[in-house]
């Protein structure tokens, strides 16, 4: 049961790590997310019912995600279309991409098919337990997208991503072209969400069009609650704090459905109490209540 | 190095604000010369720094760059020749990123590549680098520029400037939001840049001394076009009551109060 919760918090992670890149180092609020993560899961899912390899899946899930990530900076870009619209644009239309790439269907279920899941559990079958296996499995990948990340935003070009979200004007004086580099950073976000969805299909065993509803909402949520347990400007913490707050979070959605009944919470509830987290996130941010208490302590 | 050919840049063609932000500028400037441009708000100084770092494309004219036709080119491309400092010292720094990362930036023009270029070497030849600036910068390459203060900011982006050793620097009143120390520490690393690293150097300042002070050629700009090119001998022999004569020669009587109008 716990190792359920960090197995979904780091699967989720990935995607946070996207809506991270966006929202705070771009200053791109970017919300193809919504749709950038059912397309991973519909590509992953089509790939494997059309006999693909596992590997292909998840290479072209990456790809179409940086596809659409491209759209949405290309609307930006070229039609001086702000962020948010253009993210609205591209997720709208992905919501019939999306049923389209899963053969006119809103689901696909993967339990007859072979995937990353059942492949892992067959391979450790004797050896360790399902969950151990899972929680073993995804931290290694998390660990390697966040050891990856760290290594990209340590080169020229990622640190010209960073100065992009904090002054676009400096990043131009210094003869990079800003629009580029949104396709770049946007890109690379969409590609880290699709990525994320395509383990999430495998790991629920079936792909939904309905998959990305409120799925910006709930990265932001991990990503704010993660600049709570870490305070930091370095590169690596903040992308380890972006994984933590996110198995964080799960673990607080975990919370809701198992024991909201209590207070009469439902499932249907989940949304809400994302939406509060990130409210009380801001309200905590913005009174600086942490700092207080934290002060308090100290004198 | 830099020609302006009957360079005019007009906003709001065709409705009752249409503003002439310049009016058919012709201008050339040469390798290592220090050329320092003076008016009243409104002159068109700025729109002439847009106009030739493609801020601002002209309406009309030609921008050349080495005999090369740069009308066109989009500011980033430009970019790669050409370093601009802005009143406002946010302006040309990254405040969210530490000092030496603005820095790593600022070493090379144009897309930058996929490789770790701040390595523990070059992190010892930065610190020298910050070591000239004099401002204790060295022992905090680390902080987030915005931790600093004005004078700092826009002392490293004249150092961020120079690192990538641009043809043409445009440097649009740079120090009049400092306080007067700070000022005059930014104004000797300019001077003592454009010796070290063989600048050409284009200048907006407010203050008059100080235009007539500095550099080998003195522009006066009014409504949008250059009145007045003064060098050589004639130059070393400004003063600011000249100045305000001169702009009262060509302008004619009837601005009552011309000294405000030029200052």
């Amino acid at each position: 049961m716990v190792e359920g919760i960090f197995v979904e918090g780091l699967v989720y992670g990935l995607m946070a790590l996207g809506v991270f890149i966006t929202f705070r180092i771009l200053d791109f609020p970017d919300l193809t997310v919504d749709g950038s993560f059912p397309l991973g899961a519909a590509v992953m899912a089509s790939a494997l019912v059309g006999g693909m390899p596992i590997w292909a899946g998840l290479v072209l899930a990456v790809f179409a995600g940086a596809l659409a990530g491209t759209v949405t900076a290309l609307i930006h870009n070229e039609l001086a279309v702000p962020s948010l619209l253009a993210g609205i644009l591209t997720m709208t239309m992905l919501y019939s991409i999306n049923i389209r790439v899963l053969g006119n269907k809103a689901n696909v279920s993967l339990l007859k098919e072979r995937h990353l899941i059942t492949a892992l559990l067959d391979l450790t079958e004797n050896v360790m337990g399902s969950d151990v296996a899972q929680l073993i499995l995804f931290g290694s990948i998390a660990g390697i997208a966040v050891l990856l990340l760290n290594l990209f935003f340590h080169t020229d070009l990622g640190l010209t991503l960073g100065a992009l979200g904090g002054n676009e004007r400096m990043v131009v004086a210094q003869g990079s072209n800003p629009k580029v580099l949104k396709i770049i950073g946007v890109g690379l976000s969409n590609s880290l969400v699709a990525l994320s969805g395509a383990f999430t299909a495998q790991y629920q065993g079936f792909a939904d069009a309905g998959l990305g509803v409120g799925m910006v909402v709930s990265g932001l949520a991990m990503v704010m609650i993660g600049e709570f347990l870490i305070r930091s400007n370095r590169i690596h913490w903040l992308l380890i704090r972006v994984i933590a707050g996110a198995i964080l979070y799960k673990a607080i959605m975990f919370g809701g459905r198992y024991y909201g009944y209590m207070i009469r919470l439902t499932p249907n509830d989940l949304k809400l109490i994302t939406g509060l987290l990130i409210i009380g996130s801001l309200i905590v941010t913005k009174t600086d209540v942490l700092g207080r208490l934290r002060r308090r302590r100290t004198r | 190095m830099i020609r302006l050919e009957d360079v005019s840049l007009v906003f709001g063609d065709g409705t009752p604000d249409r503003v002439e932000a310049l009016s058919h500028v012709s201008l050339s400037v040469e390798q290592g010369e220090f050329v320092t441009i003076i008016g009243s708000n409104g002159a068109g100084k700025s729109s002439l720094f847009n106009a030739i770092s493609g801020l601002h494309p002209p309406t009309s004219g030609r921008v050349e760059r080495n005999e090369v036709d740069i009308t066109q080119w989009p500011e980033h491309r430009r970019a790669a020749f050409i370093g601009r400092v802005f009143q406002d010292p946010l302006m040309g720094t990254a405040g969210n990123m530490s000092v030496q990362d603005n820095l790593t930036i600022a070493s090379y023009k144009g897309m930058k590549r996929l490789r770790i270029s701040l390595t523990k070497t070059r992190k010892v030849e930065l610190r020298d680098l910050l070591a000239q600036l004099d401002m204790g910068l060295e022992d905090r390459m680390t902080d987030n520029v915005g931790l600093l203060s004005g004078g700092q900011r826009q002392a490293l982006t004249m150092l961020m400037m120079v690192l990538s050793s641009p043809d043409l620097v445009l440097l649009d009143e740079h120090t009049a939001a400092l306080d007067p120390r700070n000022a005059a520490k930014v104004l000797e690393l300019t001077r003592r840049f454009y010796d070290l690293y063989d600048l050409t150097v284009m200048m907006v300042t407010h203050n008059m001394a100080m235009a007539i002070e500095y550099g080998s050629r003195l522009l006066m700009m009014d409504r949008g076009e250059v009145i007045l090119s003064v060098d050589g001998e004639e130059k070393r022999s400004l003063t600011v009551d000249g100045l305000v004569q001169r702009f009262h020669d060509i302008r004619g009587a009837d601005l009552s109060n011309d000294e405000s109008r030029l200052a």
